[in-house]
């Protein structure tokens, strides 16, 4: 008491420094009041959350990591090894999980279409990338070069598309997909929009039949049935079918995305642009489909993810996407009964892909989020 | 349209090409065109692809008839909720399906909503552990395709589990097992008729007051403890009949012998391995759905109606809720779709949906695939429209709360 | 409108090319360069791929010796793997040219789907197999198990009549891969797992324990595993039942892979080698192929005999004994067609 009393320094009035706040009110503690410890509910939500987590996280752990096994000949040697997981399958077969069925000494041709592409995607998203205007134009021929590439032919050794497999075949899937079915979405919106009423009915009829049946019944219709309505003695690749089933299911919901977005465009702007003398073309493409698609823009990228994630339905009729793969792989006697890790790691290649779309769209819905707001 | 029709030579050609370009350039004219080419090109692909069909299917000698329908499916099914056995017709086993289908469906929907209003209002949950632990489920579920949600459950479910012999016993009631969750079935005496009559007849009666009541606050601004009067009428007073009756169901417990539990009830891992993969996934989806419902009723509604003194409860209920729903609805009937439709994925674990039975089983032993997958997509649209037609009710009938 | 006269223009065009492309499967073969060769997503010992991807099994080595036999080389086939319920759409759609697959020639697959079926291959009939712990020595004590069963197949069919003929209960649990049913079967859900018993043969091999398992002695069922094609083409047809035929004929007249050649080089002193080899006569011709079209499928894979020790014989890990597929001389029913 006294030593504190002793100590106390002296101040004119208005000169004393500013104190540190008192403890508890700062730093790791305050944020912990305030986030984990605020009233009793929250309190008991935290001590519940703790235990959750507690209980998950160390078996998780270790089951997945610390006993696991990562090199190894056959299931009998991981399982005398370590009691966790078993990776030495996917070790194993990883190439078998990347490029399916793919000539071994021709990858390197589906490395360089991935390269290609990886460097187009990054020039449409980042704008500040070096030479994006030369990119640009490459993106326009990408799509010619890619499938040469993976294809053959013109110099290249031919490779049939019932060797695809694996990552390579959701990615073709996938980007094939969310590059056709954008365009051909906005036109049955605006098909769906139109005044015509034949257009418009066509539209609806097409977009509330393909959004109305699952699409494993679409496929198996694309894989079984379609030769039934084509020409006899006509017979189109099976990966080219599935394409085009995959881009329409898309189109139709993104067709339904973007015609909220129409809809959202104040009718003044098509009122302005007719009485600009614009055509409903143009008036469209500048005036309309802008801001209808930028308003859409999350709702475009959900569809992706949806169409990306819906890829491994084509299991189904029997094209061996990375689970196709996995499950083929798990006959495989060496390798029986390791069904979780297959199933776990195929996961983790779509959360990682389908998380970095939809960050992205959250960065370009901050970023294009200028005015409007009210 | 009336000059250059007499004029003749080169002059005619000249006004004929001005006949289409003013047709073309006139507005009216130019939508006619347009439609009529587009309702032709329509007939002709359509009239082309049947064609195709017809003549495909008798190149092959195959006919185009649902005869089949009737005659012995000739394959047992596991789940039912209707009598069948293998000598029942493809037709019954179709309904079989049909009803499984439903069954999850209507079971997905229920266990999605509850799931996803928990995980919506966690997220916005001011407790960052919860929240975090929230986000991480929601972000990790929604990324990864459904089909695997269902492997990995249905995985689990049958490796972790034990098997009959060593059955987790709940409560001498039900068993668990990698076989499924054995239960008590209840068999109904006549008395029971008078519980059920009752039940009906309470739920008539909370609806007609609740009506009543809320006419009655409108009109004098007098409020009835409407809730609590239907939980009354509609539980409480059915419990307490069924009690008073003396209980009148009996009930046929499971019991262990040779490989399997026999009698009672029984719900298959399949059934439940879809329906909670189902249900976890698309509430992730209604999670961002509420969240995001929750978010857009503006702050200052909840503070003005604090400010008039409305305890926080009926906030809730009469501002915040009913704005929230608004939002909330239209996407909400869109994952019910979802669901309805994702059940087909049944097929990859075996549950006996109607893509497994009509679609699956029945297409392959007949191999009428054209007739099968036509029944199967008539389905799914039925459904489809079904839904959609109850949700724009619901919807109409929220927007009318808004005013 | 130019847009859409374009586009009628592009349809029809494609409709009338589409036509034309009609052609019969033994040249749209020879025009691919490759026989498109419908078999399972992995049966072991019949066909499944290994770890580089190549397939491997019986029915594999048909295919092979099919192309050999129309292409010149086993290695031009192109493996179209199928599910139980995909296999005959597949085929039957045109995507397959001939299929492999573990198929049960039965009456209403060859009227009504549309097949026509190849000799048998494989005699085979549907079993069950348990674990040894349950102690149940017969079908008939099988009463209330729940049993694994692949979708689509015969023995779905085979079951129902079985347990209803006999009147006794069971839980049918429906996968659909033999990769799905072991896991299945191994983790519990079902306590039996009924197949062709060749079928279990190979899963079993496949276990960590195979001796914990037994395969109940009843048969239930006639599986005549046999290759199908489409109806209709039968010059096809012949072809694929030809080449089965020579491949069995082989092993009865002695001809090996590796003594093929030899014996084709020069016509030997018995006739039936001579014409099999195609120094006698003009077999060949016939089924629209040159002589050397048996030469060359069993160059590419063996006599009959060859194929089966080499995939599912008693020196592999599935160890099937020849049993009924052992050559009629022998004690079996292998009864292959005279060339002649």
């Amino acid at each position: 008491m006294r030593q504190s009393n002793q100590g106390k320094q002296q101040y004119e009035p208005g000169t004393h420094p500013d104190l540190p706040p008192p403890l508890g009110t700062t730093g790791p503690i305050k944020w912990m009041r305030e986030n984990l410890f605020s009233s009793p509910t929250n309190i008991a939500l935290t001590i519940l959350a703790a235990f959750f987590l507690y209980k998950i996280i160390p078996g998780a752990v270790s089951w997945s990591i610390t006993d696991a096994t990562f090199i190894a000949e056959d299931r009998n040697e991981c399982r005398a090894l370590n009691s966790g997981a078993c990776w030495a399958f996917i070790a194993q077969r990883w190439g078998l999980f990347t490029f399916g069925f793919y000539p071994e000494d021709q990858r390197w041709r589906v490395v360089l279409a991935f390269v290609l592409l990886l460097m187009v995607i990054v020039a449409l998203l980042w704008e500040n990338c070096p030479g994006r205007k030369v990119l640009f134009k490459f993106a326009l021929i990408f799509p010619f070069v890619a499938t040469w590439l993976l294809l053959g032919g013109f110099g290249l050794e031919p490779v049939a598309t019932d060797k695809f497999g694996g990552f390579m075949l959701t990615i073709i899937i996938g980007v094939t997909g969310i590059a056709l079915s954008l365009p051909l979405g906005i036109l049955l919106a605006l098909g769906r929009q139109s005044n015509l009423p034949i257009i418009k009915y066509a539209c609806v009829g097409f977009i509330e039949f393909i959004r109305g049946v699952p699409l494993i019944t679409l496929l198996f219709v694309a894989s079984t049935m379609l030769s039934y309505f084509l020409p006899p003695g006509t017979n189109f690749n099976l990966l080219l079918r599935v394409l085009i089933m995959v881009t329409l299911f898309a189109s139709a919901y993104m067709a339904e995305v973007i015609r909220g977005g129409l809809q959202a465009v104040p009718n003044g702007q098509i009122e302005a642009a007719d009485a600009m003398g614009l055509k409903y073309w143009p008036a469209m493409r500048l005036i309309v489909l802008p801001q209808a698609l930028k308003i859409s823009i999350p709702g475009i990228v959900n569809t992706f993810v949806g169409l990306y994630k819906d890829s491994v339905l084509v299991i189904v009729i029997g094209l061996l996407d990375p689970l196709g793969i996995g499950q083929a792989s798990l006959a495989d006697t060496k390798w029986q009964g390791l069904s979780t890790e297959v199933y776990l790691f195929v996961a983790i290649f779509f959360f990682v892909s389908c998380y970095a779309m939809a960050r992205y769209s959250l960065y370009l819905e901050r970023k294009l989020h200028t005015g409007h707001s009210r | 349209m009336s000059s250059g029709t007499s004029v003749e030579g080169s002059t005619s050609i000249t006004s004929q090409r001005n006949i289409f370009s003013r047709l073309w350039n006139d507005k009216e004219t130019r939508s006619v065109i347009v439609q009529i080419i587009a309702l032709v090109a329509l007939f002709a692909f359509f009239a082309f692809m049947i064609r195709n069909a017809v003549y495909n299917l008798e190149a092959i000698g195959k006919g185009f008839s649902f005869d089949f329908l009737w005659q012995p499916a000739n394959y047992d099914i596991n789940q039912r909720l209707i009598s069948y056995d293998s000598r029942s017709s493809h037709m019954r086993a179709m309904q079989v399906g049909i009803l499984n289908t439903l069954l999850v469906a209507f079971a997905g929907i229920v266990l999605a909503t509850v799931l996803g209003f928990i995980l919506g209002v966690l997220r916005l949950s001011k407790n960052w552990l919860t929240n975090k632990i929230a986000y991480v489920y929601i972000e990790y579920v929604r990324n990864v395709p459904v089909l695997l949600h269902i492997l990995l459950v249905h995985g689990i479910m049958v490796h972790s589990l034990p098997k009959p012999k060593s059955a987790i016993n709940v409560g001498d009631a039900g068993f668990l097992t990698n076989r499924g969750l054995f239960m008590p079935k209840p068999i109904p005496e006549p008395l029971l008729w008078a519980v059920i009559a009752l039940f009906v007849a309470g739920i008539i009666f909370a609806i007609i007051f609740r009506s009543w009541a809320k006419k009655v606050q409108n009109e004098t601004g007098k409020i009835y403890p409407v809730f609590w009067i239907s939980v009354f009428a509609i539980i409480i007073l059915p419990v307490l009949a069924y009690f008073l009756l003396g209980s009148p169901v009996n009930w046929e417990a499971p019991e262990l012998k040779g490989f399997n539990f026999r009698g009672g009830m029984v719900i298959r891992p399949e059934f439940i391995a879809l329906w909670l993969a189902l249900s976890f996934y698309t509430a992730a989806f209604i999670a961002e759905i509420v969240r995001a419902g929750i978010l857009a009723v503006s702050h200052g509604q909840t503070e003005a109606s604090m400010a008039l003194g409305i305890p926080r409860g009926r906030t809730l209920k009469l501002v915040v809720i009913p704005q929230a729903l608004r939002v909330i609805v239209p996407p909400l009937s869109s994952q019910y779709l979802n669901i309805t439709k994702n059940s087909s994925l049944a097929i990859a674990i075996g549950y006996m949906d109607i893509t497994a039975t009509i679609g699956g089983i029945s297409l392959n032993q007949t191999g009428r695939e054209m007739e099968c997958m036509i029944i199967v997509m008539a389905l799914y649209l039925l459904f489809s429209l079904l839904i959609s037609m109850f949700m724009n009710w619901y919807n109409k009938r929220i927007k009318l709360v808004e005013r | 409108m130019n847009k859409s006269f374009l586009s009628a223009a592009a349809f029809a065009a494609l409709s009338m090319t589409a036509v034309n492309a009609q052609a019969a499967t033994l040249d749209d073969v020879k025009a691919r360069g490759e026989l498109n060769c419908v078999v399972s997503t992995g049966i072991a010992g019949f066909a499944a791929p290994d770890d580089k991807g190549v397939w491997a099994g019986i029915d594999v080595d048909f295919c092979r010796a099919v192309a050999a036999a129309v292409l010149g080389d086993g290695e031009k086939v192109n493996f179209v793997p199928t599910t139980g319920k995909t296999r005959f759409t597949v085929l039957n759609s045109g995507e397959g040219d001939i299929l492999f697959r573990n198929t049960t020639e039965t009456m209403s697959r060859d009227a009504d789907l549309k097949l026509t079926f190849l000799p048998v291959n494989y005699y085979d009939g549907q079993g069950f197999m348990i674990s040894k712990e349950l102690g149940v020595n017969s079908a008939k004590d099988l009463d209330g198990a729940s049993i694994c069963i692949q979708t689509g197949t015969t023995t779905e069919l085979n079951l129902a009549d079985y347990f209803r003929t006999n009147g006794i209960s069971y839980e049918p649990v429906p996968v659909e891969t033999n990769a799905e049913a072991q896991t299945n079967y191994l983790g519990g859900r079902c306590d039996v797992f009924t197949t062709d018993a060749s079928g279990l043969a190979s899963t079993r091999a496949s276990f960590e324990k195979p001796d914990d398992h037994i395969i109940l002695p009843e048969i239930i069922s006639k599986e005549p595993l046999g290759g199908a094609v489409r109806h209709g083409d039968d010059q096809w047809a012949d072809i694929g039942k030809w080449v089965v035929n020579a491949l069995i004929a082989a092993e009865e007249l002695g001809v090996t892979q590796g003594s093929a050649a030899e014996m084709g080089k020069a016509a030997g002193d018995n006739p039936s080698i001579n014409r099999l080899m195609g120094t006698e006569g003009d077999f060949g011709s016939m089924i629209g192929l040159d002589n050397q079209w048996a030469l060359r499928a069993i160059e590419a894979v063996g006599n009959y005999g060859e194929i089966f020790d080499r995939n599912i014989g008693p020196d592999t890990a599935i160890g099937l004994e020849r049993g009924l597929n052992a050559q009629w001389k022998d004690g079996g029913i292998l009864y292959a067609a005279p060339i002649r």
